[in-house]
């Protein structure tokens, strides 16, 4: 049986919860199961050893977890990974990563893994339009996006054993500068809620950004908001030519539904829209839809959600 | 020739951009059996190869040298190759063996790693994932194999004898200087593709395209099937504003996400 190696997912020095859906995809392909925590501190991985169905911890601890340099990555956990299938979220991070893993060892990588049966992966490909199956012989490098597979239970003790690979790195690419952004990115939320021309001006965001600071959620937007209002930057919009989201709970507000923005968020597990026009597309991918505008239903949808959660 | 301009020539970048030929993203996909049907769907570059090469002419245009374009398929791709020349690249090459069937991307790195080699590259540039697969391996995977650094999803570059990329990070954008030799693989960002202008479509015609070919190992990833996705059932409806609390309502009870 051959090792699968689940790489945890690093979010803000952290391990994020999604890791432990790695656990299931690998153990969906089969085999035992390690997992290697990336880390510059090593009781990070104290929360991965309570992990069920895994056999192994091994905390790899070096700098390099601290910057963005892929290189750097890569050379560290290779020297602490053992030969087999190796998983890892399909982050824009881990995607390049892992891409650099299966390169060094001659292996071939399957990105944003959606399904699993054995060796039988499936991939989202043209945006979503299709899906493809591929069959994987020997090992291989697997990304899995995040919300598909279950989390697997915690509640063992596995020994977490640490590898310094400090040593090893040096680093290629330098960051000099870091323009932080004060709100939460739509990538890495796990609610978000979108604003489209139909939001009619960009100051209007205002109203969901009350809605997103009620339920932790990101704001994003659609290519028509971005290319109309230079007040709402490139990196909000969702959709083919902007980012790929996967959240719980997708909130589209004034937003039609076309193609290429569904390609970005069609996979979101909840979506509800909110638009005057009761024939717009999105409300066929909507889980609840409301046909109201946003000036009538936005005020309703905050004040519900305050109550519920304030 | 003064010895400024000796050394500067040194430093001349040599630079390849890797393109794909794609569906027209706004094709509607069918599949036919248990593989997609592309026979009526028209083919054109991939959208983030547009933003390479426009990076790729910057860069040229900043320090010098050469801008080539590189794609891997078979005779049929050759149009994408002919607009690149008509953005304003150099040269234009396909590398092809017909005996190469669906590559997985380890063969098809390999073959990619040989031709930049045979290139004489320093420089690649490639879109953030091509638009059929969107997978986004090329470009590290590329690098790794070359012994090169990379930086990936850039929106912004500035050029000396390095490049200085701003790409996302985590909670926010980093401005990050990637030491040459490197793999760039670029998203939609700061600059705008050129759109081909009479001269460039001319000369574009004249071109002439290179042929090269690889050695690429065999694939151990292999496509058995496409699908088309599963369609969600349908959803539920509500008509007025004041519906948003029953949704909310739903969104707590039914679906579990509050
Ligand atoms: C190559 C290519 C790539 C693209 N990439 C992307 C992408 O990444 N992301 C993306 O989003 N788009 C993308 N597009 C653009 C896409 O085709 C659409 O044009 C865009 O998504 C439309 O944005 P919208 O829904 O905000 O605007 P519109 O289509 O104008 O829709 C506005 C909606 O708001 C509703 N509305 C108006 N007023 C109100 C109100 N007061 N209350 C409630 N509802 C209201 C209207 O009924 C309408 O449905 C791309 C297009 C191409 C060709």
């Amino acid at each position: 049986m051959t090792n699968m190696i689940v790489i945890a997912e690093l979010t803000k020095g952290n391990v994020n919860p999604s890791t432990a859906e790695l656990v299931s995809a690998a153990k969906a392909m089969g085999g035992d199961v390690t997992v290697v925590v990336p880390c510059t501190d090593a009781s990070i991985a104290d929360g991965v050893s309570s992990y069920d169905g895994v056999s192994k911890v091994i905390a790899v601890k070096s700098d390099v977890f601290a910057g963005n340099d892929s290189s750097g990555w890569a050379t560290a956990l290779d020297s602490a990974i053992p030969a087999g299938t190796i998983l890892c979220l399909a982050t824009a991070r881990s995607k390049d990563v892992g891409s650099r893993l299966a390169a060094r060892r001659g292996l071939s990588i399957v990105q944003d893994v959606v399904s699993i049966e054995g060796s039988n992966l499936t991939s989202p490909i043209y945006s979503g339009k299709a899906n493809q199956t591929v069959s994987v012989s020997g090992d291989a490098v697997v990304s899995v996006r995040a919300n598909v597979f279950p989390a697997v239970a915690s509640g063992s003790s596995n020994e977490v054993s640490v590898v310094d690979a400090s040593g090893d790195v040096k680093t290629a690419v330098q960051e000099v500068m870091h323009r932080a952004s004060a709100r939460l990115d739509v990538s890495e939320a796990n609610i978000i809620i979108s604003g489209g021309r139909g939001m009619g001006s960009p100051a209007n965001f205002t109203h969901l950004e009350a809605v997103a600071d009620t339920i932790g959620a990101a704001v994003g937007a659609s290519r028509a908001a971005v290319d109309t209002w230079d007040e709402i930057p490139h990196s909000m919009q969702v959709g083919q030519t902007g980012k790929t989201v996967n959240p719980n709970l997708y909130i589209a507000v004034g937003i039609s539904g076309a193609i290429q923005h569904l390609a970005g968020m069609r996979s979101s597990k909840y979506i509800v829209a909110i638009n005057k026009d009761a024939d717009a597309p999105i409300f066929q991918h909507a889980d609840y839809g409301i046909v109201a505008t946003w000036e009538e239903a936005l005020p309703v949808f905050q004040d519900a959600l305050s109550n519920l959660l304030g | 020739m003064n010895l400024i301009s000796l050394a500067l020539m040194i430093e001349m970048p040599t630079i390849v951009v890797l393109v794909k030929q794609v569906p027209d993203t706004n094709a509607k996909i069918a599949v036919q059996g248990d593989r997609v049907d592309l026979s009526s769907v028209k083919m054109e570059m991939s959208p983030y190869d547009s933003f390479a090469i426009e990076t790729a002419l910057r860069h040229k245009e900043a320090a010098g040298g050469t801008v080539t374009a590189l794609t891997i398929g078979a005779a049929g791709t050759e149009k994408i190759l002919k607009d690149a020349k008509a953005m304003g690249v150099d040269n234009i090459v396909r590398a092809w063996d017909d005996s190469w069937g669906e590559l997985d991307s380890n063969a098809l790195q390999s073959v990619l790693k040989e031709s930049i080699e045979s290139l004489g590259a320093d420089t690649v540039y490639c879109g953030k994932s091509a638009a059929d697969t969107g997978a986004g391996s090329t470009g590290p995977g590329l690098a790794e194999r070359l012994g090169w650094s990379n930086a990936s999803n850039v929106i912004g570059a500035e050029f000396s004898t390095d490049v200085t990329v701003s790409m996302p990070v985590e909670s926010g954008v980093a401005k990050i200087s990637v030491p040459l030799p490197a793999v760039i693989s670029c998203d939609k960002g700061d600059f705008k593709p050129r759109k081909a202008n009479v001269k460039g479509i001319m000369m574009a015609k004249k071109a002439q395209v290179e042929l090269m070919t690889a050695t690429a190992p065999a694939s151990s990833v292999v496509v058995s099937n496409h699908s088309m996705p599963a369609a969600k059932p349908a959803g539920k409806t509500f008509e007025g504003g004041s519906s948003a609390s029953q949704v909310v309502q739903l969104l707590r009870d039914e679906a579990n996400v509050l």
